[in-house]
């Protein structure tokens, strides 16, 4: 029989508000096991649980019930305080007589009543808890970054600077994401890349980091410390080891119409290519959609004029299996389709464009060597005209817009235009606004210099219509401050579009059972006090794709989720839960039930020798749960057809007496 | 807002079954509309000016025929106010206030010539018409 001892937690008058507290405390005095009962204003406060130590040696109590909030707030502090005055933690019950009682009910007799209920259940719980303790599990060193834009490079950086070795998966031929895309950047007006590739470079250099470019995960088992995961690196039909990157393939390679995503389309590369001059790895990758080589047997040219021998026509994917201890998703994001936007004629004119193309468009290394010309007859724009909001705080249609703030077009915006005004005092800019959105350090004076000191037109209102006439395109929008309706002949039209996250980041999720919003931005465990962790443990959030963010905040972020990693690969063992599943031997048939439903693999069956009751031996087929793996989801306890399978801390009979207690 | 003025607000809700308060002054509704320079009042300011309950300059301005019933500001806004729903509403209430409507529907066939578009004569049975 237990030695309980019951602990009424008045929460203030969160609780005592709404529940007689003394009452309770008095009722559950009475129940089997119960041996002292008290109450007390703030059970979590150092003096109760100081009451809960003496009354446990006092009565020498063998477990404990604390009615108070959720389990989810204090149950550890009580787990610690009983294992302080040397009960085993496990010997701890919450009954959740706040959340579940005192904040839902509005009387103090219906709050009272179901109180007790709540606290007989957990006391005829305790009755049947045995001690139990954690398994450990070590940890393996190694993280794996899952994209390799500035906020993959940083956090890889950080993490190998602790001393850990990192992976860096990245999906295109080089790391560098979309800040390398980027012209310059706000509110300093540095240059992307200036700042961008030393720390490329310093990631290529770093021998605790290893980049696998060109490569996407394609499976991630296990668990926190313990992540199986392997990689797909796709053929690039060059051999990275040999390959210099001089070069001399991308000049002689003969199919040169292949649209070059890096400059957007506009313009094109070769089928063989390099995407930009500071690529890293510095390597050239086939295009295998491109390459009449590998399409049809019919050329080989590059193979002729590589002079270290790196072609390798007939190259496959390579399947890279490795084990980390923590993982990092930082999959960045994507400007949305412009093609449903109809009004603004993006479809229609080539010199309607979105501001990333914009960047690529006035970047030294772009289309036009950093030449502000438009698209459709490479001539100086003298007009030129900022559409602010584009599918974003768009809430009339999902499939056309996003709900949400893109957070970075304000900023980028304001940058364009005084980048214009800079370089081409002629040109006239434009800027249609709804709100101008400028939190951050040294944003709002960033804008303010575009209007004051640069000359931008900011006019409060939106673009209903842009329609291309002759060379000119005709916008009509609204002027709200003045009360009119407003028409410009611009030249060019450059649409902010609102960004989501990458398209590869729902199957990843999938993959990792990290949660996701409506978005598809992935969730913090929680959004203020831990904003860089999934909810699932080992996965970690750096940059946009837990939503949108300008790179100072990546940035920050991203070294938050290094230290999140470096904090836990520091360790040797992680402890586990104890409240696993456990198979009762001689009641199993081996039937495979369990191992059929459970989603972590952590049962396995082994075959035992028996005594039976005749005295003879028998072989048996049993099943085996690997405690560093399972997660104690109880889904084989619900599958197993003998009853065989039992959660540790949440057997049947534990539950069937909370729930006998309840109805009673 | 007095009374009266808050139950033609709640009655031009319930007719158009639009929430001006989704709007959020962007302005694209009078920014999309061709027939703009024709209106004393403009689509955003019939919404902003129903949510603050001042309906009477509404229903005796000439801007309740001159809406072309395009649904331009319907199908561009953002948010879903649809502006040109809550005109409607208004000019129904107008209509009614006056005991009759405009035009009957046998009036229209005589007022088509052959550059009337189309969309302008669905409009103009949706104006003139119970």
């Amino acid at each position: 029989m237990q030695r309980i001892g019951v602990f009424v937690c008045w929460c203030g008058s969160n609780i005592a508000g709404t529940v007689d507290v003394q009452a309770v405390s008095d009722a559950l005095k009475n129940e089997p096991g119960v041996v002292f009962s008290t109450n007390y204003q703030y059970m979590c406060s150092q003096a109760g649980q100081n009451m809960i130590k003496d009354a446990i040696k006092e009565y020498r109590l063998t477990g404990i019930v604390v009615c108070s909030c959720s389990p989810r707030m204090h149950e550890a502090t009580f787990r610690k305080t009983a294992q302080a005055a040397g009960l085993n933690p496990y010997m701890v019950e919450i009954a959740n007589i706040r959340e579940q009682c005192s904040w839902v009910h509005k009387d103090i007799p219906t709050g009272t009543e179901k109180a007790i209920i709540l606290g007989k259940a957990a006391v005829a719980k305790v009755n049947l808890n045995a001690p139990l303790t954690p398994g450990e599990s070590p940890v393996t060193k190694r993280a794996l970054v899952i994209g390799g834009g500035i906020a993959g490079i940083q956090t890889a950086l950080d993490i190998a600077d602790a001393g850990f070795p990192v992976d860096i998966v990245e999906t295109k031929p080089t790391i560098g994401g979309k800040m390398a895309q980027l012209d310059k950047t706000f509110p300093t007006l540095d240059c992307a890349a200036c700042i961008l590739t030393p720390k490329m470079v310093d990631v290529a250099q770093n021998d605790k980091i290893r980049i696998f470019s060109y490569s996407e995960v394609q499976e991630v088992k296990g668990f926190v410390g313990n992540f199986d995961v392997k990689i797909k690196k796709k053929a690039r039909y060059v051999n990275e080891d040999i390959c210099t990157g001089c070069g001399a393939c991308t000049e002689k390679c003969p199919q040169k119409n292949v649209p070059n995503e890096f400059n957007l389309g506009m313009d094109n590369r070769r089928a063989i290519y390099i995407p930009f001059a500071q690529a890293v790895p510095k390597v050239a990758t086939i295009d295998p959609n491109a390459c009449n080589m590998l399409k049809n047997g019919k050329c080989g040219v590059c193979a002729k004029v590589c002079a270290a021998g790196a072609i390798d026509y007939k190259q496959q994917d390579q399947i890279i299996e490795e084990k980390y201890g923590a993982i990092v998703v930082a999959t960045g994001f994507n400007p949305i389709s412009m093609e449903k936007f109809d009004e603004f004629a993006y479809s229609q004119s080539k010199d309607v464009i979105t501001s990333l193309e914009f960047e690529r468009l006035t970047n030294a290394a772009g289309p036009t060597a950093g030449k502000l010309l438009r698209p459709s007859d490479l001539e100086h724009p003298h007009t030129i005209v900022f559409v602010q909001c584009v599918g974003s705080r768009c809430a009339a249609c999902a499939e056309k817009g996003k709900e949400y703030c893109s957070k970075i077009c304000c900023m980028y915006t304001a940058k364009h235009a005084m980048l214009v005004r800079d370089k081409y005092p002629d040109t006239e800019v434009y800027v249609f606004y709804i709100d101008v959105r400028t939190p951050g350090k040294n944003f709002d004076e960033f804008y303010r210099r575009a209007v004051e000191e640069y000359g931008v037109h900011y006019i409060k209102g939106m673009v209903g219509k842009v329609t291309p006439e002759g060379k000119k395109l005709k916008v009509q929008g609204s002027d709200l401050i003045m009360d009119e309706q407003v028409h410009i002949d611009a030249d060019l039209v450059v649409l902010a579009a609102a960004i989501e996250p990458d398209k590869s980041a729902r199957p990843l999720a999938t993959m990792l059972t990290a949660s996701m919003d409506t978005n598809d931005f992935f969730t913090e465990a929680h959004p203020k006090l831990r904003p860089v962790e999934s909810p699932t443990a080992g996965v970690f959030l750096s940059g946009a794709c837990q939503g949108p963010k300008d790179i100072p905040e990546t940035v920050s972020q991203a070294g938050a989720a290094a230290s999140k990693v470096i904090g836990l690969l520091a360790k040797d063992k992680l402890t586990g839960n104890p409240c696993i599943a456990s198979p009762n031997e001689l009641m199993c048939n081996g039937c495979s039930s369990c191992e059929r439903v459970c989603p972590y693999g952590a049962i396995t069956y082994v075959d035992k020798e028996f005594r039976m009751p005749d005295r003879t031996t028998a072989i048996r087929r049993v099943a085996q749960v690997n405690p560093a793996v399972c997660q104690g989801c109880g889904a084989c306890t619900v599958a197993c057809p003998s009853g065989a399978m039992d959660l540790r801390g949440f057997a049947s009979a534990q539950i069937i007496a909370e729930v006998d207690a309840i109805c009673k | 807002m007095s009374q009266q003025n808050n139950n033609l607000k709640e009655e031009l809700i319930r007719i158009s079954g639009v929430n001006p308060k989704k709007c959020m002054r962007c302005g694209k509704c009078s920014a999309t509309c061709p027939a703009y320079e024709e209106m004393e009042y403009h689509p955003h300011e019939f919404v902003v000016m129903v949510e603050n309950g001042n309906i009477e300059p509404l229903l005796n301005t000439e801007s309740l025929y001159r809406c072309l019933t395009c649904f331009a500001c319907v199908e561009r806004c953002p948010r879903g106010v649809e502006p040109a729903k809550l005109v409607e509403a208004v000019r129904l209430v107008a209509t009614r206030r006056q005991g009759a409507n405009h035009m009957k529907a046998d009036d229209v066939p005589a007022k088509l010539d052959e550059d009337l578009p189309q969309q302008a004569i669905v409009s103009a049975f949706r104006k003139y018409t119970k």
